[in-house]
């Protein structure tokens, strides 16, 4: 009667059953740092060795690894500075698994984790960023820490979780045209709560996502930390196993929920009655429908981020941009250098830049507002990424709508919120 | 513990605002204090004195993994967060480096705590003592191994 999320920690804790509400250390599969929360691990460790600890080694280096993704390319003098102590960390513990900027394939970390199979199903995952729910829909158990949790993974191997409740969220049938993952993520979050599951595990299942994509999968259990989730989960099935075998990986433990297992509470949605969605500032669950914002007028749209610019965000992009030209500043920034070498043999950087768009590396930076094309006061911007708090990606007045790939491609066409349904 | 109150009517308070984006990049805890709450209140840096507390509302800390955001508050001074609920990663930030203590509190204490009343929190009784309104208001206590990780001061002094 356990559900996948119980039965990957059981598992990890060596116990043949867990229950929600228990405490418990569970051995860690995989753990990750970026460039913010690396520098933060090292601060850590700094301070433990100022209190006397010896710290000359991890518990596995192989099991450790690193993306350079927020402050790329460097930002300033500090940013830059912090990769070269990511660089050096990594060097002297043997970290093998380093993705840099500038040399091959890199992005951010969250698309990594899938793009790379960095993660595999039954696996638990930690990483020093909330957003690390997203690699749940391999079938992982994937957790956001911080950075004294995460040193303590990297020096111990394993950490403490409460069990969670789970909450299932059971789609039938499969979405209509112009509607993606993120319509139906938006409208969970509205539907529940920026704390609506505060704690708990997230569950998706039923026929609409069997037949959804394994990177739409993806957009949902990211998103699951905009709700408060402790992880998001999908069960593995046939596409998660050719998915990973593309990229490399086929030898893991799958687990799967019992057939009789126990859920919190089961929510259930009807695929054909689901719309293009928008979240206004300054809250991912202040929802409403796509069409109802049709006056509001916009500065900007930025199509990027771990949830918002994966390959098939990127075609949704060129659907709606192939023959069109933006009316307001539009970037386009592929999460990883794998999806954008990807954009460019399928020839959508080519309609992207004829429709005038800027094209740009990977990174986190205006995501979360820290460079690479900042809001100033009062400007409103589209975006597909995953957050909109105040300030959260510029300016402290600036307004953040977010929006489903479509969406924010339609509107950077039109200049104001756009159900792409309406786009002529 | 006793300490003023600095309080915000609010709930959702996260950490985009607690320490915005921009400042990712700093991990000097004491640089990363003065740019505290400044998403949300531009004074709170001047205002803020060691042993203070916030009060808030629901779902306090939530938002980014950022460990910058307890730091940075634990380093302006602020001793406790008292809110109705706590965001989990702000919860177990702060509670695992021994940066502050989220302590969870009710409805009506919320409402009854002002802006600048003094308390004296009392731990080990699950006990709020507003001593400015001379009320009593209970603390919900802490789950057994948090209350244990606090107690040792952070999770790499507990002993499991």
């Amino acid at each position: 009667m356990l559900n996948i999320t119980e039965k990957i920690l059981a598992r990890a804790s060596g116990k043949p059953k867990v229950s929600p509400g228990d405490v418990i250390f569970v051995n860690v599969d995989k753990v990750m740092v970026h460039d913010v929360s690396g520098p933060g691990v090292i601060a850590v460790f700094e301070k433990l060795k100022k209190g006397g600890m010896k710290i000359d080694r991890l518990w596995d280096p192989d099991k450790v690894w690193v993306a350079e993704d927020h402050f790329v390319p460097a930002a300033d003098k500090i940013s830059a500075q912090n990769i070269v102590l990511l660089t050096n960390f990594t060097k002297q513990f043997g970290i093998k698994k380093h993705f840099k900027y500038g040399m091959g394939q890199y992005g951010i970390c969250h698309t990594l984790s899938h793009e790379e199979a960095m993660v595999s199903p039954g696996e638990v995952y930690v990483g020093g960023d909330s957003h690390t729910n997203t690699t749940g829909a391999l079938g992982a158990f994937a957790a956001g820490l911080g950075h004294t949790d995460v040193a303590y993974v990297m020096l111990n191997g394993k950490i403490w979780f409460k069990v969670p409740e789970t909450l299932y969220f059971k789609l039938n049938g499969k979405l209509p045209d112009y509607v993606m993952a993120k319509d139906f993520i938006l409208k969970i979050i509205g539907d529940i709560g920026t704390d609506g599951a505060a704690y708990k595990t997230m569950q998706f299942g039923g026929t609409g996502i069997s037949e959804m994509s394994v990177e739409e999968r993806l957009t949902l259990t990211n998103m699951t930390t905009e709700a408060g989730a402790k992880n998001g989960i999908i069960e593995p099935d046939q596409q998660i196993r050719d998915y990973l075998a593309a990229r490399g990986a086929s030898k893991y433990n799958e687990v799967h929920g019992d057939a009789d297992a126990r859920y919190e509470k089961v929510y259930e949605y009807e695929a054909s009655e689901l719309e293009p969605i928008v979240a206004k500032p300054f809250s991912p669950e202040n929802i409403v429908v796509a069409r109802e914002l049709s006056s509001t007028e916009l500065d900007k749209a930025y199509i990027g981020s771990c949830t918002g610019a994966k390959l098939e965000d990127l075609r949704a992009v060129a659907k709606i941009l192939k023959g069109r030209t933006v009316k307001i500043r539009t970037e386009v920034l592929p999460a990883a250098m794998s999806i954008f070498r990807k954009a460019m043999d399928e020839g959508l950087l080519k309609i992207f830049m004829d429709a005038g768009v800027v094209v740009g590396p990977p990174t986190c930076g205006a995501c979360c507002g820290a460079h690479m094309g900042v809001l100033a006061k009062d400007e409103v911007c589209i975006s597909t990424t995953n957050r909109n708090f105040p300030g959260r990606m510029g300016h402290v007045e600036s307004k953040t709508y977010l929006a489903s790939p479509l969406v924010t491609a339609a509107s950077a066409v039109t200049g104001k919120i756009t159900d792409p349904r309406d786009l002529k | 513990m006793k300490g003023s109150v600095i309080k915000y009517d609010k709930d959702d308070i996260d950490t985009d605002v607690i320490l915005p984006g921009p400042y990712l990049k700093i991990h000097d805890y004491g640089e990363l204090a003065k740019h505290a709450m400044e998403g949300l209140d531009k004074d709170f840096h001047k205002r803020v004195k060691p042993g203070d507390f916030i009060v808030a509302g629901r779902n306090f800390g939530c938002g980014s993994s950022r460990e910058h955001a307890p730091i940075a508050l634990s380093y302006s001074g602020i001793k406790a967060v008292l809110a109705l609920s706590f965001a989990r990663i702000f919860y177990r930030n702060a509670v695992d480096g021994a940066f502050l203590l989220p302590i969870e509190i009710e409805e009506n204490a919320y409402k009854d705590i002002s802006d600048s009343d003094f308390l004296e929190i009392d731990i080990s009784k699950n006990e709020i003592k507003n001593l400015t309104k001379n009320k009593t208001y209970k603390m919900k206590p802490f789950p057994e191994l948090v209350g244990k990780i606090i107690s040792a001061g952070g999770l790499f002094n507990y002993k499991p």
